[in-house]
């Protein structure tokens, strides 16, 4: 597919902000699947949010750089997408599904608890930095509901009683 | 995401399952569904091969006619099972190709994101080989180079099942370069997106795939002329793509016969139930089967509640009543009834939940989903919330009820620039239809000052 010639050299973007070698070596890998480089974008900033938790700022420089397109390009990716983190989120993030079959079997209960246990209300992170909870669009998971997905796992159904046992596992 | 360890094991993981036993399922009667075991573990290429896998594919390039595909899958009439139901040999027979056309792309489409819609999950995580088939063979018939399969983001369980699957393909010969001795060259990728509805449609899709925002993109040229990087591109969902092997391989007079004569629509289709029922889950039966039998196999509503509306076929679906069980869940039949047949994934309603707040539910996730390409949707899904928050609180004014009634039918089908706002139109404009009393009942206050700012409170 496209070719693309560049070595990792170690790029730094806005704010201080330095690429790892190996998340650049797997963004030009990516770009190899596609015609242009710029589809690529959105692994590329799904690449730095594995490694960092969310995608600061000066990563979006970088990431234009690899690619060979413009920081504005990539920006107006980043914020489009809501499984790209702008803002630092906790260790674990939490998205809970409140959508049509989950809003039918308890998923009011099953958030509110979720808020009480943690603390906090969507968009937020626990004091220490464990947990941040998000809303997500329906996981296709609607046989399980109410379902919630914790990091690359999903659970369903769950119950508020689930809750303390299933967040155990995630320290 | 990070990664965890731990929790795979976890009791409460989520497992997608088909609630027929394979004692039940069978070649003949179960092209979807047949290979599938009973433990749910992944069929994967050695087991696919006993099972009469990839000699649909043999066949086919033996044969070396990519017209004849086309042909048949029009003859067999298979409608996509995306939700839209165009005929997917008529898609196929809309590709350029021939001359100097640049051989262009198979894209699937494995977004899966409207609410109520399970069903391309189970095929992709327990049976990867049957999609990769039916991709090889749509690519072979649409003379494509390349593959893609997008994949939302959250399905983490498929990505992994579907590139070890692909990478099993392409060891085999079955990928790659000269498949089968055939001659003809076709690999496949997994591009995961990153949230956001709006990249099931199309040419939205189409978009995202090339590293963009997801904005829908103006029709025509249809992404069979101009697509993903502006190359014939056809765009099929996974249950589509995975009916194709068998149509090839048996011949459309099979695939017509198994609906019997419940439909002219032919074939099988996954069905499902979700919301409080017994049995929540999916079963793969004749295209036309009616809502009352799967509603059966899935135990009826839960602990004895009635059932007050159903949704056919996802979130943008109209809702349909208990009246309506009876009939055959196919693509006409359903929209005769102001609905459509969707995704066939029913959601059902019981009688002790208030239609308003469903509703306010249903259009929260449209306006959170809008792209924001077009002011009707921008602006009209969001304010439909406000009133639906404020009906729901008992605190709605004379007049919202008409104004929710303008506010669809500026959302309707011709009015916008993709189907978004339609679909977040039609369970308004049914609900308000079947069910105005339960809305009247939150209007307490006569007309204010009219709704000073369009803006959401609430959760959008």
């Amino acid at each position: 597919m496209m070719a693309t010639t560049a070595e990792t050299t170690g790029i730094i973007g806005t704010d201080g902000f330095e690429l790892h070698p190996e998340d650049e070596a797997a963004m030009l890998e990516e770009a190899h699947h596609y015609e242009q480089p710029q589809a690529a974008s959105i692994e590329a900033l799904k690449i730095v949010q594995r490694r960092h938790g969310w995608v600061p700022d000066g990563a979006i420089a970088a990431i234009a750089r690899v690619l060979g397109i413009g920081p504005g390009e990539v920006e107006g990716v980043a914020t489009f997408y809501s499984l790209i983190f702008r803002q630092p989120v906790g260790r674990h993030v939490v998205l809970v599904c409140d959508r049509s079959a989950c809003f039918l079997t308890g998923f009011d209960e099953l958030k509110q608890a979720l808020v009480k246990q943690l603390g906090v209300d969507y968009g937020q992170t626990t004091e220490d930095g464990r947990f941040t909870l998000l809303p997500v669009c329906c996981l296709g998971a609607c046989d399980g509901a109410p379902a919630l997905m914790i990091d690359d796992d999903t659970y369903g159904p769950v119950s508020p009683d689930d809750l303390p046992g299933l967040l155990e596992g995630y320290p | 995401m990070s990664q965890s360890i731990t929790s795979q094991r976890h009791s409460l993981a989520y497992r997608s399952r088909l609630l027929q036993p394979e004692a039940e399922r069978h070649a003949d009667t179960h092209p979807l569904t047949w290979r599938l075991r009973d433990d749910g573990e992944v069929v994967w290429l050695e087991e696919y091969l006993r099972k009469d896998g990839y000699q649909s594919v043999r066949n086919a390039l033996k044969k070396g006619d990519p017209q004849a595909i086309i042909a048949s899958m029009k003859e067999a009439n298979v409608r996509g099972r995306g939700g839209a139901g165009f005929s997917a040999g008529l898609k196929w027979s809309l590709t350029l190709q021939g001359g100097d056309m640049p051989r262009g792309y198979m894209i699937c489409n494995a977004d899966e994101m409207e609410p109520g819609t399970f069903k391309d999950r189970l095929l992709m995580e327990q049976q990867p080989h049957l999609l990769i088939e039916g991709m090889i063979l749509g690519a072979y018939a649409n003379n494509s180079r390349y593959g893609y399969i997008f994949l939302r983001g959250e399905y983490v369980e498929s990505a992994r099942v579907l590139n070890k699957a692909i990478e099993e393909a392409r060891q085999a010969g079955w990928l790659g370069g000269d498949i089968d001795g055939s001659g003809f060259d076709f690999d496949i990728a997994v591009h995961t997106g990153a949230g956001r509805y709006i990249c099931g449609e199309e040419t939205a899709l189409i978009n995202s795939l090339e590293g963009k925002r997801a904005n829908p993109r103006a029709k025509p040229p249809f992404p069979g002329q101009s697509g993903a990087w502006g190359k014939p591109s056809v765009v099929n969902n996974v249950e589509t793509l995975c009916n194709v092997p068998a149509v090839i391989l048996k011949g459309s007079d099979w695939y017509q016969s198994l609906s019997g004569d419940r439909t002219d629509d032919g074939g099988s289709k996954l069905y499902g139930v979700s919301g409080p029922v017994e049995k929540p889950g999916l079963w793969e039966l004749p295209m036309g089967t009616s809502g009352r039998e799967i509603m059966d196999r899935a135990g009826g509503m839960r602990d004895g509640r009635k059932l007050k509306a159903w949704l056919p076929g996802g979130a943008s679906t109209g809702f349909l009543l208990p009246e309506h069980l009876d009939l055959p869940l196919d693509f006409d039949t359903v929209g005769k009834e102001g609905s459509r047949l969707g995704t066939g994934l029913l959601t059902v309603v019981p009688e002790d939940r208030s239609m308003v707040a469903v509703m306010r539910n249903l259009e929260e996730f449209f306006a959170r989903e809008s792209c924001g390409w077009c002011t009707p949707c921008r602006d009209g899904l969001p304010w439909t919330v406000k009133l639906l928050w404020a009906l729901e609180q008992g605190q709605g004014e004379t007049g919202d009820i008409e104004l929710l009634d303008k506010l669809a039918a500026d959302c309707g089908p011709g009015l916008t620039f993709c189907a978004h706002a339609p679909g977040a139109a039609m369970p308004l404009q049914t609900a308000l239809k079947h069910f105005r009393h339960e809305f009247e009942q939150g209007v307490s206050k006569p007309r204010g000052k009219a709704h000073p700012d369009p803006i959401p409170v609430g959760e959008v």
